[in-house]
């Protein structure tokens, strides 16, 4: 890949606005990938300190720390500040710096949207942390805000929460329409389909699956809504409705969901492990198609979610078959990142080392997914640790690592600087150690029967949880350490070059680093 | 690279751009509206399939539907409850029977408003296991009706069944339960009052 970079910046260019406006009006990708990526950290720590109340609660057996009506509000919120706040937005912010660049264009297709749909994110999220203080508490019902927990039952403020979700869905929807139109007509002259980086690839599928089930979400609210406020019976049974109903719906978005916030992780890694191992990346096209497997299959599974419903045996036959059928792509993916390892001359920086870690535990959460596929046994691990070990191994040490390694991989190209190799490598060993310790003894609570979302437990699980909070505070704490390396890329070090990695490929690392406010003016040529 | 084939590179794309968004749009609320349409696909899927233990409603059987299968017995049981918040007294006569696929059996539900007020209720059943939901034919149902009860006033409500005769061998014993739901205020906030509610 060659390309020609805008020799005339200087020329026409404007740099950014000053002060406050810059970041109120800007309609620039990278400026809003900023702003974005500045975001999710800071849910990120929210919702990170609510994890950490949870872990303090659950430290000994029969403390009480918190309420426990505070203790489910914590569990609720944490789900989703940590998926609609943190990890989605921390993808998009990637998708905002790095597509542009990557395909050649100046821009994302839509610049004021772009605008839009980040600044909708701040007050939706604050609306959504406003209810924790109001009258009756927040949410407490679970991310997954079941009927008639969430209906019936629920909190005052549910409305609140249920107005939040419309918005935080309505900026991901605009996110990924800005996407897709990027991608499919703004890449320079000759980058084909097939020609495309890995991380554009994921992004283009992950957008379309958003854009498929973001508005069932925002039906599934808006039913609760109706139920709630307008005497409909959506999900009352009393008047006709199914509260089985629910799931059904919630679980149509829920399953891709996951894939949601999966696939541009599995794009980054395929970015990382080939400039590393200075190979190019084994199996591009089994990788593009693997993608769209996995994409396909999302929206078929999703009843393995709710086994214990009382499903009819085909149904749980065809969700549970059509489950384990996801690991095969998924073990074309593990399989090529290793293959594209094989043989290369391997070097272990900060992005690497996420990487490899990324593969080595989001496989772990793999498998405990195909365990949980299994029906007859699942009635055993529903609703136990067990699922939540599961989902943190493939979320936080999945989707959360490869954000890192993402971070480390483009922070040079982001801020001109190299950030420091030495804290780069403390903060991935800590968190590495931590996350294992907070999720690895979750498993076998989980196999021993302990119930999540329940704020105390019986004795026997004492020293598995004890370990599960020494781990979550290693880790929550390791956080600051990130934070602190990033700032101190921004504000000076070593100069980087434009190339940075010398085995990293691909069009954003032909424009100098730190990347011009404006690049690709004039689309590059791709050979 | 000229600038006129840049500006007119620049306008193929906004034109494109265009196009895109709009499918995508349309998409956003096609789904939006699929997760409406989701409903009532539910409620066809449960009562085909009998999932999730959903009856269908009135079964008009044909002669040929009573040839008793004298060689098996099914243990059919009752469960009756009332929802939260419910006061009435619900029960059944009998806490279940033993009948013979194909034949017609009648079981006798006994429902008492001890209030002082005119109240409906609603009830809603399901069946366990829900494969067997299917070939569970309910002929005459208090289901199939809403009931308003005078207050103190107790009413005795039968309810005819067939089990079919072609319900799998492996189903030795079906529960059948009751939730009865208090639906006073929606049915007074749909007729305006109690009295033609009755009536309807």
């Amino acid at each position: 890949m060659s390309a020609v970079i805008d020799a005339h910046h200087d020329d026409h260019a404007h740099g950014p606005a000053k002060g406050i406006t810059r970041w109120l009006y800007t309609t620039n990708h990278k400026d809003i990938g900023s702003m974005y990526l500045w975001f999710s950290f800071l849910m990120f720590l929210a919702g990170g300190v609510m994890a950490l109340v949870i872990r303090a609660e659950l430290f000994q057996p029969g403390q009480s720390f918190v309420e426990p009506h505070f203790f489910n509000q914590m569990t609720t919120m944490h789900g989703l500040v940590m998926v609609f706040g943190a990890i989605m937005p921390a993808f998009v912010g990637l998708a905002n710096w790095m597509l542009p660049m990557m395909v050649g264009a100046p821009d994302m297709a839509l610049p004021r949207m772009n605008n839009l749909s980040f600044w909708i994110l701040p007050f939706a999220s604050a609306l959504l942390i406003s209810t924790l203080f109001m009258e009756g508490g927040g949410p407490d019902f679970g991310w997954t805000m079941y009927a008639p927990l969430s209906t019936t039952y629920a909190p005052d403020s549910v409305t609140f929460v249920i107005f939040a979700i419309h918005l935080l869905g309505a900026s991901s929807i605009m996110g990924a329409i800005n996407i897709i139109a990027t991608i499919l007509n703004m890449r320079a002259p000759g980058m084909t389909l097939m020609k495309m980086p890995m991380f554009v690839w994921t992004w283009l599928i992950t957008a379309y699956l958003l854009i498929a089930v973001m508005p069932v979400l925002a039906g599934a609210v808006t039913m609760m809504l109706f139920d709630i406020h307008f005497g409909t019976s959506f999900f009352d049974a009393a008047g006709g409705g199914d509260p089985v109903l629910f799931q059904h719906i919630f679980w149509f978005f829920g399953h891709p969901e996951v894939y949601i916030m999966i696939l541009p992780a599995f794009g980054i890694v395929s970015h990382v492990i080939p400039a590393f191992s200075r190979k190019r990346l084994f199996g591009y096209d089994s990788m593009v198609y693997a993608t769209s497997s996995i994409a396909f299959l999302s929206f078929i599974v999703w009843a393995h979610h709710m086994f214990t419903v009382g499903m009819p045996l085909a149904g749980q036959l065809f969700f549970m078959y059509a489950t384990m059928l996801i690991a095969v792509p998924t073990g074309v993916k593990v399989f090529n990142w290793i293959s594209t390892m094989w043989r290369g001359s391997m070097t272990f920086e900060t992005p690497m080392l996420f990487a490899l870690a990324f593969v080595f535990l989001f496989t772990i959460g793999g498998f405990s997914g195909v365990m949980l596929s299994i029906a007859p046994a699942d009635y055993q691990y529903h609703d136990t640790y067990f699922v939540v070990a599961h989902f943190h191994y493939v979320l936080v040490s999945g989707s959360l690592f490869s954000i890192f390694s993402a971070v480390y991989f483009w922070l040079p190209k982001w801020t001109g600087y190299m950030y420091s190799e030495g804290l780069g490598k403390v903060h991935f060993w800590l968190s590495f150690l931590g996350v294992n310790l907070a999720f690895f003894p979750m498993h076998f609570s989980g196999l021993a029967g302990m119930p999540r979302r329940i704020p105390d437990y019986a004795l026997q699980f004492a020293n598995f949880n004890a370990w599960s909070t020494v781990g979550a505070f290693i880790f929550g704490l390791s956080q600051l350490l990130f934070l602190y390396v990033v700032i101190q890329s921004i504000r000076g070090g070593q100069k980087a070059t434009a190339q940075v990695w010398d085995g990293a490929e691909g069009l954003e690392w032909t424009v100098p680093s730190p990347a011009p406010y404006h690049t690709f003016a004039t689309p590059p040529e791709v050979k | 690279m000229n600038t006129p084939k840049i500006s007119q590179r620049q306008a193929e794309a906004a034109a494109n751009t265009r196009r895109t968004v709009m499918r995508l749009g349309l998409g956003t609320i096609g789904m939006f509206a699929f997760a409406f349409a989701l409903v009532p696909l539910y409620e066809v899927i449960c009562e085909v399939t009998g999932l999730n233990g959903k009856t269908a409603g009135q079964y008009e059987y044909v002669e040929g539907d009573l040839v008793a299968d004298a060689s098996r017995e099914i243990h059919v049981r009752f469960v009756t409850n009332v929802n939260a918040g419910m006061v009435w007294e619900f029960g059944a006569d009998k806490g279940g029977m033993r009948v013979t696929p194909g034949g017609m059996h009648e079981a006798i539900f006994r429902a008492h408003n001890p209030t002082d007020r005119v109240m409906v209720a609603q009830t809603i059943p399901s069946v366990a296991p829900g494969r067997a939901a299917a070939f569970f034919h309910k002929t005459q149902c208090f289901c199939f009706e809403q009931q308003v009860l005078q207050p103190g006033e107790s009413v005795e409500m039968p309810m005819r069944f067939i089990v079919d005769r072609d319900i799998p061998g492996a189903v030795t014993t079906i529960s059948l339960s009751y939730t009865m739901f208090d639906i006073t205020e929606q049915v007074r906030n749909v007729h305006g009052s109690l009295s033609t509610a009755a009536g309807s």
